[in-house]
């Protein structure tokens, strides 16, 4: 069941359609990833949802129900322009944005203390912003950010900021969060950390949308039919006992083997291709190459873009 | 507790706690006590020394002999004597000048009364004191002699018949009938007084809102708390806090400065008293009857003199309708500015930018400022009407009008519309506030704000 929909969202700003009927919808309990390069309109799109902006036509719910003002304010919400007080202190900080959220001063306390001791950051307490680096205040602000436990959390761009020590911490936290029932939104440029956590992407170039769905299917339709082979043996048997419905593409050798990449034809079999190599040489290894979601994007952007600039 | 209320604890509390909140709440009542005091102090201070000047008369119209010894009639004071001298030669005392430790040498020529020109040599520039003392006493000197020399009956007893010295008191009609004293200049400094510190106020914390939006911005805390709260109660939340560090601050001031006045005019009033014990009574006497003895000037007596008049008319200006009108304009000026100050701060990136979109709204409170001499010299006039009923320049205007008894339609009316005017200007600042804190790295022009105000969000 999808906890938000967003259905043909249109914003204009002055000369400049931030975007143009853009649909997303996000399913229950999983992680959505809201992808695109900059200025297609992701950080539009999410102050939309947070009724930041209004959209000028198009809906939002929440469970089949426009959103209240007080849903908006349950959102767990980390905006990809995120900063804090620099003069105050950490823990009268993380109080007053947890305060802001509803949650009364003891509570905010209680649960502060929980989080700050398990990112091992207890002693920042009386610490003032300013002393900190940006990397620990993007902590702060990812635990005020959960603090009030959201069913709907919405991160822009997380990992900005953090070291890769840290983006694990973050991405753990993430996946945590989502097993204990929390539905996220997602949006990076990250695309690593997409194959790792997101089970649903949205991906906008321009203001439109031109890719969704789940990431395993979507990877499964861009597999462009490239096998990889681990063999040993003499490559030069590949090259000339193959058909030429098998293309060899690569033959690396490395500390371990030797690795072919073969394209297949599209009237080729893998079986086939398992006979042919059985015949030529000792096979190693043998499985298939799934694109990764940053060729998929890159492939998917680059191909959108020049057509969208003829139509407009 | 809501939403708006905390961002106001917020605000308040950063603001109150800071450094440099606590230096300015205790240096600013020590600067405005040292203002007040401090003039009456060196006044006392001055001229303590005893200055001789010695007199070579060749006219003899100031001298007087006494056991053949020649003196001059020339009247002394408790730091101003004189010495006669005789067959002193002006160019030897010239000469070694310094070494007789006079203050000065006044010549009087032979033909004075014609020429009526006498000659005051010293090293330095004798003070206008001395000279004018000098002049007081020649002029007395020679009208006497000329009257003398026309020969008229019982001179004396006319001379002292038509001697006359008047006061002017200014008496106000009230509607109940009671007259009081009033003093003009007190009522101009009160009216003087108010305006500044609102136009200082809204200055100063209308400058705190703007910046503390841009800080927002730029630390980029903003969209992190408009996810929680709608825009604009963190705007109003930011200018109702702003406006109560103020009003803390000023009544910090009120009390601090009270404590310091009262406390430091006992200390320097002993030290007075002490050293004459006859101008305590003249002071007391004053208190207790307006017409009392001919003061000369620079005497203590004459701060005392203020003082009464400064209360009488304090009572004739109904305080507490002044007070009432000062915490009015105060608080609804300062919304006002400070909600177009919020304005600035979301369109602008940093300070820097803030040139452009600070003029229209500065303009109106340095005129307000500058217009101030002409409304007090005359505070019924089209002037002074006009521009305390105009919104923008009302707060300053209309408390400097205030002391001399403004017309009740003319108060409301002016009240009206700064009321009136504030809706306006929050809802504006408010359009523009919500699109401009989350714009980032453009330059924006008036064309751009006025898109802004257009927008549907």
């Amino acid at each position: 069941m999808d906890l938000l929909t967003a259905t043909d969202v249109v914003k204009d700003f002055q000369a400049h359609r931030a975007l143009d009927k853009v649909s997303v919808s996000v399913p229950e309990g999983s992680i959505f990833g809201l992808l695109g390069p900059n200025g297609a309109g992701k950080t539009t799109l999410i102050r939309i949802i947070n009724q930041i902006t209004a959209p000028d036509t198009g809906t939002v719910t929440l469970k089949g129900r426009p959103l209240s003002r007080e849903d908006i304010y349950r959102i767990g919400y980390l905006p990809e322009e995120r900063g804090l007080y620099k003069k105050m202190k950490v823990g009268e900080h993380a109080i007053y944005l947890a305060r802001l959220k509803g949650i009364s001063s003891n509570d905010a306390r209680k649960k502060l203390k929980y989080w700050f001791e398990k990112f091992e950051i207890g002693d920042w307490w009386n610490k003032k912003i300013e002393e900190l680096s940006k990397g620990m205040q993007q902590k702060i602000q990812f635990i005020t950010t959960v603090i009030h436990e959201p069913e709907l959390l919405i991160f822009d761009e997380p990992f900005s900021g953090f070291d890769p020590i840290n983006v694990n911490l973050l991405k753990k936290e993430i996946l945590k969060l989502r097993d204990d029932g929390a539905t996220i939104i997602f949006s990076t440029h990250n695309m690593s950390s997409v194959e790792e956590l997101c089970d649903h992407i949205t991906l906008i170039n321009d203001s439109r949308t031109i890719l969704e769905g789940e990431v395993n299917q979507i990877r499964n339709k861009f597999s462009s039919d490239i096998i990889s082979v681990g063999f040993e043996g003499d490559p030069s048997a590949l090259e000339k006992g193959l058909d030429r419905k098998f293309e060899i593409l690569t033959i690396k050798e490395n500390g371990i083997g030797k690795e072919a990449r073969i394209k297949l034809a599209s009237d080729a079999k893998q079986n086939e291709l398992i006979t042919a190599l059985a015949g030529l040489t000792d096979i190693k290894s043998y499985n298939e190459v799934l694109p990764s979601m940053n060729d998929i994007f890159i492939q998917v952007v680059e191909s959108a873009s020049p057509k969208n600039k003829k139509a407009s | 507790m809501s939403k708006i209320s905390l961002i106001v604890q917020r605000e308040y509390l950063t603001r109150v706690r800071k450094k440099s909140f606590i230096i300015m709440s205790v240096l600013g009542p020590i600067l405005f006590a040292a203002l007040m005091v401090l003039p009456a102090v060196l006044a006392n201070l001055e001229d303590k020394e005893v200055k001789t000047v010695a007199v070579i008369d060749e006219s003899m119209i100031l001298t007087s002999y006494s056991g053949g010894k020649a003196e001059t009639t020339i009247p002394e004071t408790e730091y101003l004597k004189f010495v006669a001298l005789q067959d002193v030669e002006l160019e030897s005392l010239k000469e070694n000048f310094s070494s007789t430790g006079y203050y000065a040498v006044l010549f009087i020529p032979s033909n004075i009364i014609n020429s009526e020109r006498a000659l005051l040599y010293s090293d330095k520039q004798p003070s206008l004191d001395v000279s004018n003392h000098i002049r007081n006493a020649l002029e007395g000197e020679i009208e006497n002699l000329k009257l003398v020399a026309n020969d008229i009956e019982n001179l004396d007893e006319i001379l002292r018949e038509i001697e006359t010295s008047i006061r002017v008191s200014s008496i106000k009609w009230t509607k109940d009938g009671e007259s009081m004293e009033s003093n003009t200049g007190v009522v101009m400094g009160i009216g003087y007084g108010a305006g500044l510190m609102i136009y200082m106020f809204i200055f100063i914390y209308g400058a705190m809102v703007m910046r503390g939006v841009i800080e927002e911005k730029t630390s980029r805390i903003v969209e992190v708390i408009v996810s929680s709260v709608k825009p604009f109660q963190l705007m109003m939340g930011k200018i109702i806090g702003v406006g109560l560090v103020a009003l803390t601050q000023f009544l910090v001031w009120i009390v601090l400065t009270g404590i310091l006045v009262a406390g430091s005019s006992v200390v320097f009033g002993d030290t007075l008293q002490q050293q004459d014990p006859t101008e305590q009574v003249a002071g007391s006497e004053l208190f207790a009857e307006q017409d009392a003895v001919p003061l000369q000037a620079n005497q203590p007596g004459e701060g005392d003199q203020i003082l009464s008049d400064i209360f009488t008319t304090f009572e004739s200006v109904h305080f507490g309708k002044l007070a009432a009108a000062f915490v009015f304009y105060f608080l609804f000026g300062f919304l006002m500015y400070a909600s177009l100050f919020a304005m600035v701060g979301s369109a602008v990136d940093n300070e820097t930018e803030v040139q452009q979109f600070m003029l229209p709204i500065t303009i109106p409170l340095i005129l307000g400022i500058v217009l101030m001499p002409n409304v007090m010299n005359n505070p019924e006039g089209p002037l002074a009407f006009w521009f305390s009923i105009i919104p923008l320049t009302s707060p300053v205007i209309m408390m400097v009008r205030m002391p001399f008894e403004v017309p009740a339609w003319e108060m409301a009316l002016s009240a009206g519309l700064l009321v009136l005017t504030i809706f306006g200007a929050v809802w504006l600042a408010g359009k523009i506030y919500r699109t401009g804190i989350l714009m980032y790295g453009k330059k924006v022009t008036y064309k751009e704000l006025w898109k802004w105000l257009r927008y549907n969000n």
